[in-house]
């Protein structure tokens, strides 16, 4: 199964979005980074990339999906460092998108499927 | 040569004491236009690479790498990976070479194309960009000055305050983020400024 990578300015606005998500998908592998080094608002590096590591590591690939622009960019260095392929930051809604996401992902389908899925809706 | 390992030390040594020092003026610039956190993300990441400076370091690209992995995961927020690109780059540009005037130039050549790519921005839009660009521009002319790069560089900064963002968090306030310098903008012109006085009183 694709993983899904929640990166928030807001530790509450992952948790909040994760405990959507796993309500409908339990288990698609959700991995979360909000908020800065103390759980205040802000984007921390380390703490993305320790999400974008884990979800890297399963043998589907990821989706990273964001809120605002720095968690943009740190999603995106955090990426260019895991060098992976299969890790795939997205720029559509982060509720719908990750809702969508994390359904295709239970029901098996692959990150090229999802990717085409998530353009046809929100793109 | 224009700057060593020693130097290099220095500048940023005292690019700390100065955001230390302006930490709740920046933060106030972003709280105007941004989320206000530009102050304390600057220095509390700086604070971290002044005291990871005291090792001993073979040369000028090995302080800036230093620098530019420390920035990148302790200073957070967008600063981050911009500034830890920016030093990335000029760690890149001067590996096995002295810092001479042109080398620099080459540097922050290098660190600005960083910037633009990271940010996905452009001169003009109210960024720290339009500091870093104008002092290209007058690296590229020759001789190098420190006091001119200083002026260039706070020239740039004041020149940001007309400016309507169109980038980052400020760009949400569209017009309204007119009259207030660009917090980005400031902390790269101390930047500058101290490499001028470090320069300046070596000279």
């Amino acid at each position: 199964m694709v993983n899904i990578v929640l990166v928030s300015h807001s530790p509450k606005l992952v948790e909040g979005l994760e405990e959507l998500l796993k309500q409908v998908v339990g288990q698609v592998s959700i991995v979360t980074a909000g908020g800065d080094e103390d759980g205040s608002i802000g984007t921390h590096f380390d703490k993305i990339q320790a999400a974008v590591e884990e979800a890297a590591s399963g043998d589907d690939g990821a989706l990273v999906f964001y809120d605002l622009g720095s968690a943009k960019m740190n999603a995106e260095m955090a990426i260019e460092v895991a060098e992976s392929e299969s890790v795939r930051l997205v720029s559509y809604p982060i509720v719908e998108g990750s809702y969508l996401a994390a359904v295709e992902s239970s029901i098996g389908n692959s990150l090229d499927d999802i990717l085409a899925s998530l353009e046809k809706e929100f793109g | 040569m224009l700057i060593g390992v020693e130097e290099t030390i220095q500048w940023l040594k005292n690019y700390n004491d100065k955001l230390s020092e302006q930490k709740d003026y920046l933060s106030q610039l972003d709280r105007a236009i941004g989320d206000g956190d530009h102050g304390i993300n600057m220095a509390r990441g700086f604070q971290q690479v002044a005291d990871s400076l005291d090792d001993d370091f073979d040369d000028v690209s090995t302080v800036l790498k230093k620098t530019a992995t420390t920035v990148m995961s302790k200073v957070g927020g967008a600063s981050g990976p911009l500034y830890g690109t920016a030093f990335l780059k000029m760690s890149m540009a001067c590996k096995g070479k002295e810092v001479d005037a042109g080398v620099f130039a080459e540097m922050v050549e290098a660190a600005l194309g960083g910037i633009k790519q990271r940010g996905k921005s452009e001169e003009g839009e109210k960024t720290m960009v339009d500091v870093w660009s104008p002092v290209l521009d007058m690296l590229r002319e020759g001789e190098f000055d420190a006091e001119r790069l200083k002026k260039t560089a706070e020239d740039a900064m004041q020149n940001t305050e007309d400016m309507t963002a169109t980038k980052g968090r400020a760009s949400y306030f569209k017009e309204r983020s007119q009259g207030n310098l660009d917090p980005g903008a400031v902390s790269s012109y101390y930047l500058f400024a101290e490499l001028a006085d470090v320069i300046g009183k070596g000279a």
